[in-house]
């Protein structure tokens, strides 16, 4: 194990958490505002991811892809609160989480009916496809750093619109007290649309800048949509800095658990066994954080009743 | 209009039905197909106990699920291959024996949901949805990276176990002993309901502060019927296993746990009966509809939707009139 290696590592555990929060940030604003569990969350980063593919293909222009990615989840989003989503906010939990179930089999099986089941690649741009070499000699791929620097900015972004802008207080508000913000004159019905919108991009584009890396297909939103369930209960619903501090988190544990666990149990058992036994108590790591918080502060770290 | 009873009745004796004239027309697959149901209305009926009548949404029964169904395959295939099972201080000998394996189920299901539900009972709302899923993820990454039992690819198990006295490899025998247990369940389950504790735990849904002040503790009574929840729905697993003869990580995915409070939710929440007739919905409008369309799970998708934003109170509800079973 080389400093090299790790430091390797926590940029990567950087970067899946940064992604984690594009996803998350979305996921507890609705939440927050609307009182909203999506679990068709996860279905609007695979539609950014699909409609970059789509585009680049057609265009071989990596922004435009991005671009396409953020105004085809945004649509999505709007299409699917109007239709869908607005008439669940008075409901409870369960009938939330089931609508947006069936959402996500809709979407699902509509994405697979679109582009067929193999999975469709999305090339990382040529101007980033090498390494960048950082102080201290380490050579690291210029496109994942990239995606720190992008997340980073818009998570940047977010912070600003939610904190000193006017619909920034409107979002912030209706969060607290939603009958006054609408007697105050506010449309809130249109703020909800807006909210539902912007996490629904921020999903998107998210799926488009991870399906660079990995290949784009149908159910590719699923497992990402359950991190970052974790990442906004780790957090505290509906705190957007919960959510940053919930998505680095996860990232760490989970790109360190894997390296790191089985290394670590090498010291105590054979080779083999420790390879087996420690990848797979790291790919539960997260989760055992997860109930470990919960356990602690029922309500997440920066979570009020 | 039906009363509800009536429509209880025909809804239980509609599955034995369907299985007896696929005997009659020799129709294997349809008694196939009729056992499906009654296995998934079983794990369902389980977690109708805390999610009906406790108002716990757990998003993570499939664990129960998926551990009844790697009891039968654990203790099946050591049992296949002439090898103990060795727990580290104890050894054990496989088995075929259904009793054996469903005790074992029931045990193991009934255990974690006691350890989980310590956990996940502290937090309420959304917190437990999530908490629960996020316990299910643990099993399920777990089995996937976990090459003992097959990992990712699931471990066949060649010849069905064994029940004394029934020839559990003609189908509808083991329907018989399927539909059997689902009986014996709902039956108890019918008696969970009216008895003292049933009336307690349904009270502390509805008003956990008024159940305290009685001197009830609701965390308590919670707690129990998450036990037996999960052994019920671990019950199933075992069941479910032994009719595929194949296990695999699925049966810990979240999209099962969705399925079974897919179930209740179609057929009618709070109702000993809505997970019954769910499921044999479900596994009917899968059958129908797959055959339809390869896109068959966007029309799945529709109706759902429909009957969560249109028809609340479930198919029952709506056969019967009665609107929602409470709150």
């Amino acid at each position: 194990m080389t400093t090299l290696l790790l430091i390797e590592q926590v940029l990567n555990g950087l970067q899946s958490g940064i992604m984690l929060f594009l996803m998350a940030a979305g996921l507890t604003l609705i939440f927050g505002v609307m009182g909203l569990i999506n679990l068709a969350h996860g279905s609007l980063y695979m539609i950014g991811a699909f409609a970059a593919a789509a585009v680049a293909a057609a265009t071989g222009s990596f922004l435009l892809a991005l671009f396409a990615s953020l105004v085809a989840a945004a649509a999505a989003g709007v299409v699917i609160e109007l239709a869908v989503i607005r008439r669940l906010y008075d409901r409870d939990h369960l009938d939330q989480v089931l609508a947006t179930f069936a959402l996500i089999l809709i979407l699902s099986e509509g994405t697979r009916w679109l582009f067929g089941s193999f999975p469709l690649y999305l090339d990382v741009p040529s101007v980033l496809a090498g390494p960048v070499t950082l102080p201290g000699g380490i050579a690291y791929p210029a496109y994942r750093l990239v995606i720190i620097l992008v997340g980073l900015a818009v998570a940047a972004g977010l912070f600003l619109l939610i904190g000193r802008t006017r619909i920034g207080i409107q979002i912030r508000a209706g969060e607290a007290d939603r009958e006054m913000i609408a007697a105050l004159g506010v449309n809130i019905s249109a703020l909800y649309t807006l909210v539902f919108a912007l996490g629904a991009a921020l999903a998107g584009l998210a799926g488009a800048l991870v399906g660079a890396i990995q290949s784009v297909q149908v159910g590719m939103g699923e497992p990402v949509l359950i991190l970052a369930f974790v990442v906004i209960v780790i957090g505290g619903i509906g705190s957007i800095k919960g959510a940053l501090v919930g998505a680095l988190l996860v990232g760490l544990t989970d790109t360190l658990g894997g390296v790191l666990l089985p290394l670590a149990l090498g010291g105590i058992m054979d080779a083999s066994s420790a390879t087996s036994i420690g990848s797979a108590i790291a790919s539960m790591l997260i989760y055992v954080l997860m109930a470990v918080v919960l356990i602690f502060r029922p309500t997440g770290l920066y979570g009020t009743a | 209009m039906l009363p509800e009873r009536m429509l209880n009745i025909i809804a239980f004796l509609a599955l034995p039905l369907v299985a007896v004239v696929a005997v009659v027309v020799d129709e294997p697959f349809t008694i196939t197909l009729a056992t499906r149901a009654a296995i998934l209305a079983l794990a369902a009926v389980g977690l109708n106990l805390a999610l009906g009548l406790g108002g716990l949404v757990s998003l993570g029964h499939a664990v129960f699920f998926g551990l009844g169904g790697y009891a039968m395959g654990i203790l099946a295939s050591h049992a296949q291959s002439f090898t103990p099972l060795d727990l580290g201080f104890v050894m054990f000998d496989g088995t075929k024996s259904m009793p054996i394996i469903w005790l074992v189920a029931i045990l193991v299901s009934a255990l974690a949901a006691l350890v989980i539900g310590l956990l996940a009972l502290r937090t309420a709302g959304v917190y437990f949805i999530m908490i629960t899923l996020a316990f299910g993820q643990m099993f399920y990454y777990f089995t996937i990276s976990w090459p003992a039992y097959g990992g990712e690819d699931g471990l066949s198990i060649y010849v069905r176990n064994s029940f004394p006295g029934v020839n559990t490899l003609d189908p509808i025998q083991f329907f018989g002993l399927v539909f059997a247990v689902l009986a014996a369940v709902l039956w108890l389950m019918g008696r969970i309901e009216t008895s003292p504790f049933g009336l307690a735990i349904g009270a502390a849904r509805q008003n956990a502060v008024r159940v305290e002040t009685v001197g009830l503790s609701p965390f308590r009574l919670r707690l129990v019927a998450f036990v037996i929840s999960g052994a019920v729905t671990g019950l199933a697993g075992a069941l479910f296993a032994d009719l595929n003869r194949f296990i695999s990580p699925t049966m810990f995915s979240w999209q099962m746990s969705g399925e079974f409070i897919v179930f209740i939710v179609l057929g009618g929440i709070g109702r000993l009966y809505g997970p019954v007739v769910g499921a044999c919905l479900f596994v009917l409008l899968e059958h129908m509809l797959s055959g339809v369309s390869d896109f068959w799970l966007i029309y799945l998708g529709a109706v759902l939707l429909l009957v969560v934003l249109f028809a609340r109170g479930g198919v029952i509800g709506a056969l019967s009139k009665e609107g929602a079973a409470h709150d």
